[in-house]
């Protein structure tokens, strides 16, 4: 058995040290959680996201006080109840729905770093594993949150992608009443996605988070350049007072310091959206209340999800879904897909560096066609060849990476 | 040198986390505001209620903030009493209808001109004064105003005030 | 420097994506053309009535015919509108139109015929001349009248028969009818006889009282429903409550749509009111407050929240510098 010291005064320093660790806590989670110094403020974007969890976890917490997950109540439970009636209902609101839209921007770029450093590559694989478990977490979360207001939006979303699970031309009807607890989505539906949404999933994500900070620990954060750093080496001239020529910083106070301030230029958009630019976020159309006997003119997804929607658009039915569902996996494959053992930034790595831009223009081409309307034989047109580029892609990052040139060391 | 830059440095920590605070203590105005009773619920605590059309002697129930409220009108015969609420001619008992002692509804029983509570013994006369048992304290008059033969229970009419001020209402 | 390199990749392709999604596509969403796939540009005309939106749609439409009729038409109000008019002599003229405008209530071909009230506050003159001159070609809704006669306000045309009388009886309603008029008045009388507003508790038949027992309540809704099936019967479908319109569509489309609602939806039954500037601008005030009354409270509370941030962020940054300090 440990060793307590009488002396020690309850909850002090010492007396939380013998019986919880706090010093040794302390160390490996902060103080001597070493950060490479080599980075830039895209480093921040995990703590910037695990801040929006927290915004949206809270803005959410208000949210449930006053929702009413009923067919007939849960569209005026919201529009009228919280936006009118509640003391700051509105703002709540605002937080979350801006908060869930913009959290995606933050995981796409915070996704495009790591592909852009080589962040998941050895030994750092469950890392990315990890997050692409956050990324589907926090895909199911926006989707089954956007059907709570219960407007056209969220009915006619529902019911499109519920629709997706029949499998094509398995024509697995049964599979989707299951899934709906209904011929159409109803009040069951509602019911279960709201259950989903406040429960289920959350509880899922915050496992993931607590994972997700876990593989990061032994591997450490990669770096601007993708050195090899030995830890050990470089910790030891911090701590005797070189933290000049250390390769290393704390996690905290120094690393953090730099975390608040770009959290600070984040919150200053991002509440800037809440209160005056929030329509890309809350789309007007959703407050037209749900109608099961009337489809808005246009049906899009929110745009976080477009470019895999657009995947699914232009080919014939069957193969559109294979092609819509290989595009929702794929990314868990990358560390294994890319075969060069270079871990370093893109533009040190030749091909890689060009598949690497191709691959962010044609998400984003993809992302405007999944929007526009695919009446237009142009856009109909592009959205076709952007997709196919998406499937190419991946044997082309074969390809090129098994011909990449070993990069020398202290070249 | 070295311990000049501690200072200052704690300095700029200390600014950022009272900076912090004060945010803290702005989302937790909003918060305690989202738990306030809505408009509709706090509008809802107004209720009117006509008694031109009373029987003496006969207990009207009432609900007034989710709670019986009794309006009884006596008849000439009864006893006055200072916690009569005098409408037009007519002498009332108004009281929120929950023994003082743990909250249970007691029954009236017209015969008696008695208030009788089942669930420990306690009675109440018709002016709501505690007559036996364990009731430490009469019936609980709620805010009132009278407006000629209505009450508005939830407001308080002066005929309130002055009971109130001599400290007649519980 | 090299952050400040990455940070402008990140907000132009952040831009870009914001552009292609929001702006360009919803332009390309709701964008109409014409025949010859010319896009037809939809521009608010500041709310005055002249018929010079109605002859380009009959051009559009290539209906020679129509277009003359139409152009005869603006042009025969524009004679009446310059016409001085006698108020004097338009109340007794007002009478007539008080035989349907009576405020009982009573559903009349269609509708309840809305209150006059505040007609000359919130309708444009030239709008009213028309009205009364024929109101469906007014109200741009000829298409549905094989014969004016058949619009539930037809047989106005039998009561004011010449120029002068009309001119008098707009004259009147611009001068003693136009009193100060709230928002929810300026909606009772312009758009309530077709459009509920359940958050406001108002259907077609006005303000829903409190009923103490439920029966009386029922029978309350039971009459709401039939009125709410004749004005379903003249107009093809019931018209939207108007609850959360002013957040479910953009100020540019209510504007339009308001002011002449063919031009975003061609073939709708809802007929032009003819509000004025100022009328738009009170019935917006009223859509405002029921459906989006936390606006004032989110535009008085923005700019504190965002000054709290930039105080935040550079006080971060001052705190980084410092412990930032001789690492580099």
């Amino acid at each position: 058995m440990a060793h307590f010291d009488e002396n020690a005064k309850p909850f002090s320093n010492k007396w939380l040290d013998e019986r919880i660790g706090l010093n040794t806590l302390m160390r490996v989670l902060n103080t001597e959680y070493w950060i490479p110094k080599n980075i830039n403020f895209l480093w921040a974007m995990g703590m910037v996201l695990a801040a929006t969890f927290g915004i949206l976890l809270v803005s959410g917490i208000f949210l449930l006080m006053y929702y009413k997950p009923d067919a007939n109540l849960a569209f005026d439970s919201i529009n009228y109840t919280i936006m009118s009636e509640v003391g700051y209902g509105w703002l709540w609101r605002h937080i979350h729905g801006v908060g869930a839209s913009i959290v995606f921007l933050i995981i796409y770029i915070h996704m495009f770093t790591g592909i852009y450093y080589g962040s998941y590559k050895r030994g750092r694989e469950l890392i990315w594993l990890s997050g692409m478990g956050l990324f589907v977490a926090f895909s199911a979360e926006a989707f089954s949150g956007y059907m709570l207001p219960w407007g056209q939006m969220s009915y006619w979303a529902g019911m499109v992608i519920t629709e997706l699970f029949a499998g094509g031309s398995l024509e697995a009807v049964g599979l989707v009443e299951w899934i709906r607890g209904d011929y159409v989505p109803g009040d069951a539906y509602l019911t279960r996605f709201f259950m989903l949404h406040v429960l289920l999933i959350p509880l899922v994500i915050i496992g993931l988070i607590v994972l997700h900070f876990g593989t990061l620990r032994l591997p450490h954060v990669n770096n601007q350049e993708g050195e090899e750093i030995d830890y050990e080496e470089a910790a030891k001239l911090y701590k005797e007072g070189n933290v000049k020529e250390s390769k290393v910083i704390p996690f905290s106070p120094v690393f953090l310091s730099k975390d608040l301030f770009v959290m600070g230029v984040y919150f200053i958009l991002f509440f800037y959206l809440v209160f005056y630019h929030f329509d890309f976020a809350m789309d007007p159309v959703n407050f037209d209340p749900a109608d099961g006997l009337k489809t808005p003119a246009h049906i899009y997804p929110e745009w976080y999800f477009l470019w895999s929607y657009e995947i699914l658009r232009p080919f014939s039915k069957d193969i559109g879904l294979i092609a819509f569902a290989f595009a929702q996996v794929v990314f868990f494959l990358l560390p294994f897909m890319d075969r060069s053992p270079n871990v370093a930034p893109a533009h040190k790595r030749g091909l890689f560096q060009i598949w690497f831009w191709v691959l962010l223009v044609d998400m984003i081409i993809l992302t405007a066609m999944g929007k526009l309307p695919p009446t237009d034989p142009t856009f109909a047109f592009v959205g076709l060849v952007s997709a196919v580029l998406f499937l190419l892609m991946w044997p082309i990052l074969i390809i090129i990476t098994k011909f990449e040139k070993k990069i020398e060391k202290g070249a | 040198m070295q311990e000049n830059e501690k200072g200052r440095r704690d300095f700029m920590g200390m600014a950022l986390g009272a900076c912090a605070a004060v945010g803290g203590v702005g989302a937790l105005y909003a918060a305690k505001r989202s738990w306030d009773p809505l408009p509709s619920v706090a509008a809802a605590g107004f209720t009117e209620i006509d008694v031109s059309g009373a029987q003496p002697n006969v207990l009207n129930v009432e609900k007034w903030r989710g709670k019986p409220i009794f309006v009884l009108k006596k008849t000439e015969d009864m006893e006055k009493d200072e916690r009569d609420v005098i409408v037009g001619k007519d002498r009332f008992l108004i009281a929120i209808g929950l023994c003082t002692h743990l909250g249970c509804i007691p029954a009236y029983k017209d015969g008696e001109h008695k208030f009788k509570c089942a669930c420990h013994g306690g009675e109440f006369d018709a002016s709501g004064h505690q007559i036996f048992g364990p009731p430490p304290s009469p019936l609980v008059i709620p805010p009132f105003k009278v407006n000629g033969t209505k009450l508005v229970l939830g407001e308080e009419g002066p005929e309130y005030k002055k009971m109130k001020d001599a400290g007649l209402i519980a | 420097m090299r952050e400040l390199k990455i940070l402008a990749v990140v907000v132009f392709f952040s831009l870009l994506t914001y552009y292609l999604v929001e702006p360009y596509a919803h332009h390309e969403m709701h964008k109409k053309v014409d025949a010859d796939g010319n896009e037809i540009k939809i521009e608010s005309r500041g709310f005055v009535y002249d018929g010079a939106a109605d002859v380009e749609e009959a051009e559009r439409a290539g209906d020679k015919e129509l277009v003359a009729k139409k152009k005869a038409f603006w042009s025969d109000v524009k004679k009446i509108s310059k016409l001085k008019g006698n108020a004097t002599a338009g109340e007794a003229g007002f009478g007539m139109c008080m035989g349907c405008h009576n405020g009982a209530n009573m559903n009349m071909g269609g509708v309840i015929p809305p209150s006059l009230d505040h007609a000359g506050a919130i309708y444009e003159k030239d709008y009213l001349i028309a009205l009364i001159k024929d109101p469906a070609m007014a109200s741009n809704v000829d298409h549905k009248y094989a014969d004016t006669m058949t619009h539930p306000m037809g047989s106005i045309k039998t009561m004011f028969t010449d120029d002068q009388s009309i001119a008098d009886v707009v004259a009147y309603l611009m001068t003693k009818k136009a009193g100060e008029v709230t928002p929810k008045e300026a909606f009772s009388e312009a758009c309530m006889r077709c459009h509920a507003m359940r958050y406001a508790k108002t259907t077609q038949l006005g303000d829903t009282p409190k009923f103490k027992h439920e029966k009386d309540a029922l029978a309350h809704k039971i009459k709401v429903i039939e009125e709410q099936d004749m004005v379903k019967a003249y107009m093809g479908k019931l018209p939207p409550d108007l609850s959360m319109i002013i957040r479910a569509r953009g100020a540019h489309f209510m504007e339009t749509f308001i002011e002449n609602p063919q031009t975003q939806l061609p073939g709708t039954s809802m007929p032009r009111v003819g509000l004025s500037h100022e009328g738009y601008e009170k019935v917006k005030e009223y859509l405002t407050e029921i459906g989006d009354p936390s606006k004032k409270h989110r535009e008085e509370v923005g700019p504190w929240v965002i000054l709290f941030f930039i105080i935040f962020t550079i006080l971060a940054y001052l705190w980084k510098k410092e412990k930032w300090r001789g690492h580099h």
